[in-house]
């Protein structure tokens, strides 16, 4: 078992044409993901040759998923496309998209991530983010295959390389499953639809919780783990020392309501009874601390 | 990327919103030529990118010309919270019967777009949000269908405003949100609408936000940039397309990806309170760190004149290690002799025993390896103290 992704999980890659798309694409067939075709609009009819693997090329996703029933895809597109790309995920009603892309428009975000609420079909992961990877199992995205192996430690983080330290710190643990979630103004899914998640996933034991400074949501996760989550928390917050910086206008803090700093959020999480470390290897002793004492 | 409120007004007039006449001025004269030009009396306003300006004796009403000429001698230069006023507006004075509040924002929390509005503005919005919720509207928009008429009506209905100026509020709305679409915006804020004596609603002050990421369909937004701001590192950095922060700090912080970054910057200054040093800067060179995009870096850092030591972070995900290593050796190599401060790196993941390798085999003098995050982090903080 392991949250939103597993070894049945077949994976179409929108954008696997490009050179981003085709050298991830080698990378997650050589670990065991289930893929099963591409996505680039004009070029659809086109067979991909990676390591042995014919993999179909299809114009839209509607196409790759009547051929090959495909359930997931990931996305390796530019920004200037990027839209249309996720837009079309959504309304071919795929179940999962993770959408690796950096630099996306946050308008063009946010229409995306409302077609995908008004649908109700499609999860979305990102955008800016690295993916998601449940050890031995499968991996969609761009996160080191190496690094760990299968665990029972589930892992939410907004930063890539700090989801990899993290990783590498607990390796002799293993992670159940490991998602990047992106730290971009607007992402699909949240510290929460994890934690929710790896809350109701049996084969996760406890959670590492990886936020960064600005916006509120760590401290909604905080109030959603006092209220949901009976499983160990370990949280880590990035950004303790940095500079507060200028905030504009008056807006911005009558809706947050929050000062977005390292240091509330810790305060936040500590009082949903979540123990925070100062550094990621302080951060991984507590989780140590916790899964010895089991 | 923050505009300046000239920016904002033009910004707002190239949208058809209601602003009063208004120019920027660099120098007293300047701003005396366009007082004049206006006629009769004129507000001098600071342009900085930071609030209280007003309670810092940044904006100053002028009775004609000349008066302008001095307001704007003693604002320019002016330091207000750390920013220098190299930049005045002059704008036309209006006699104004009431205050109100209007933004469109990018509302992170609910992932849509957020509108508010107000009858009761001016200067203390964040108050009369904590006092008296009610009198904000806070309405939540689709991006995919927008704000009709029939919804901005509500929307100014719900914000209190009353019925004789309504359709002239919702007009504003409309045009503002016409224009965050149009702009790209994540933050389009009026503050204070005003009506004038004379029944008029004008947008005397704005706050807008652009999004950098859609710098590729706005070629216009790039004559926005204020190059006078930067620090000149950061002006070079961003020349070499390096995502760097100058902070104030004597260790050299480089690093792949932005919360590792961040990250590393916390570890320094924890480990740096022993020496009394902190990090000198945030450099995150992103997941290609090839040798250019490492000498670039090591090249700005080293030019900081307050760096003491460097500190080379890297996780190895999709970038191997044994590029980061290479990277470091050739930009050493390009930089020769203008490298004279020690470097600490420290790396780990993705082909790291080679990485070592090849730091190991190239034996900089200038360089050391440590293993873990950690120890270098205090390495590095160490040498800075020396």
């Amino acid at each position: 078992m392991a949250i939103f992704i597993n070894k049945e999980t077949k994976v179409i890659v929108q954008g696997m044409t490009g050179s981003e798309g085709t050298k991830h694409t080698t990378r997650m067939l050589a670990y065991g993901t289930n893929i099963v075709g591409g996505v680039t609009p004009g070029k659809g009819g086109q067979v991909v040759e990676i390591n042995g693997t014919s993999l179909p090329v299809f114009n839209s996703v509607a196409e790759a998923v009547a051929a090959t029933g495909a359930n997931a895809s990931v996305v390796f597109v530019p920004p200037k496309f990027a839209k249309a790309a996720v837009m079309d995920a959504i309304d071919a009603e795929l179940p999962l998209c993770v959408v690796i892309t950096e630099g996306i428009p946050v308008h063009d975000s946010a229409a995306f991530y409302a077609h995908a609420v008004a649908k109700g079909k499609t999860r979305l992961i990102g955008p800016n983010c690295p993916g998601l990877i449940s050890p031995g199992l499968s991996n969609i995205g761009i996160i080191p295959g190496d690094i760990t192996g299968p665990g029972r430690i589930g892992l939410v983080s907004k930063s890539g390389t700090l989801t990899y330290q993290m990783m590498y710190e607990l390796r002799d643990f293993g992670f159940s499953t490991a998602v990047g979630i992106g730290g971009d103004p607007i992402i699909g899914t949240t510290h929460i639809d994890c934690l929710k998640a790896f809350q109701d996933d049996p084969d996760t034991d406890a959670i590492v919780m990886i936020g960064e400074i600005g916006g509120d949501a760590e401290e909604r996760a905080a109030a959603f783990i006092a209220e949901y989550v009976t499983k160990p928390v370990v949280g880590y917050v990035a950004g303790f020392t940095a500079p507060e910086g200028k905030t504009m206008g008056h807006a911005g803090a009558i809706v947050s309501g929050s000062s977005g700093t390292a240091e509330a959020k810790k305060v936040a999480l500590e009082a949903a009874g979540v123990k925070v470390g100062k550094t990621p290897s302080e951060t991984a002793a507590l989780m140590r601390e916790i899964l010895s004492a089991k | 990327m923050d505009l300046f409120e000239y920016q904002a007004r033009d910004l707002f007039e190239a949208h058809n919103i209601p602003v009063l006449a208004g120019a920027v001025a660099t120098t007293a004269e300047e701003a005396e030529r366009a007082a004049a030009s206006m006629g009769g009396k004129v507000v001098v306003k600071a342009q900085v990118k930071v609030g209280g300006r007003g309670k810092a004796g940044g904006v100053k009403l002028a009775e004609d010309a000349a008066d302008a000429h001095a307001k704007a001698q003693a604002i320019l230069g002016m330091d207000i919270k750390g920013h220098t006023v190299h930049k005045v507006m002059i704008a036309q004075a209006a006699p104004i019967a009431e205050e109100y509040y209007m933004a469109i924002l990018l509302d992170r929390a609910n992932r849509n777009f957020l509108v508010m509005a107000s009858v009761a503005g001016g200067m203390e919005i964040e108050e009369v949000a904590h006092t008296s919720p009610e009198k904000l509207a806070r309405v939540g928009i689709d991006p995919n269908v927008g704000i009709s008429l029939e919804k901005a009506r509500e929307i100014v209905k719900a914000g209190q405003f009353p019925a004789e100026i309504a359709d002239s509020v919702a007009d504003v709305l409309l045009k503002l949100w016409a224009a965050f679409v149009a702009e790209d915006a994540t933050l389009m804020e009026i503050n204070p609408l005003v009506k004038t004596v004379d029944g008029r609603i004008i947008a005397l002050d704005g706050k807008v936000t652009l999004d950098d990421n859609a710098e590729f369909r706005h070629p216009a937004h790039e004559a926005l940039v204020d190059h006078a701001a930067a620090n000149p590192l950061e002006a070079a950095a961003k020349e070499k397309n390096l995502n760097y922060v100058k902070l104030e700090g004597e260790v050299g912080i480089i690093g792949n990806g932005a919360g590792l970054v961040m990250s590393t910057l916390d570890v320094v200054a924890y480990a740096g309170e022993k020496y009394g040093v902190k990090p000198a800067n945030f450099l995150d060179i992103g997941g290609g760190a090839s040798a250019e995009v490492m000498a670039n870096g090591l090249a700005i850092i080293l030019g900081d004149p307050e760096v003491r030591s460097v500190f080379v972070n890297v996780f190895g995900g999709i970038t191997a290690c044994d590029a980061v290593a290479n990277g470091i050796v050739q930009a050493l190599a390009i930089l020769g002799n203008k490298a004279t401060k020690p470097i600490v790196v420290r790396l780990d993941g993705n082909n790291v025993l080679e990485g070592r390798r090849i730091l190991n085999e190239a034996a900089h003098p200038l360089v050391q390896q440590l293993d873990t995050m950690d120890g270098a982090a205090a390495k590095a903080a160490e040498l800075a103290a020396k």
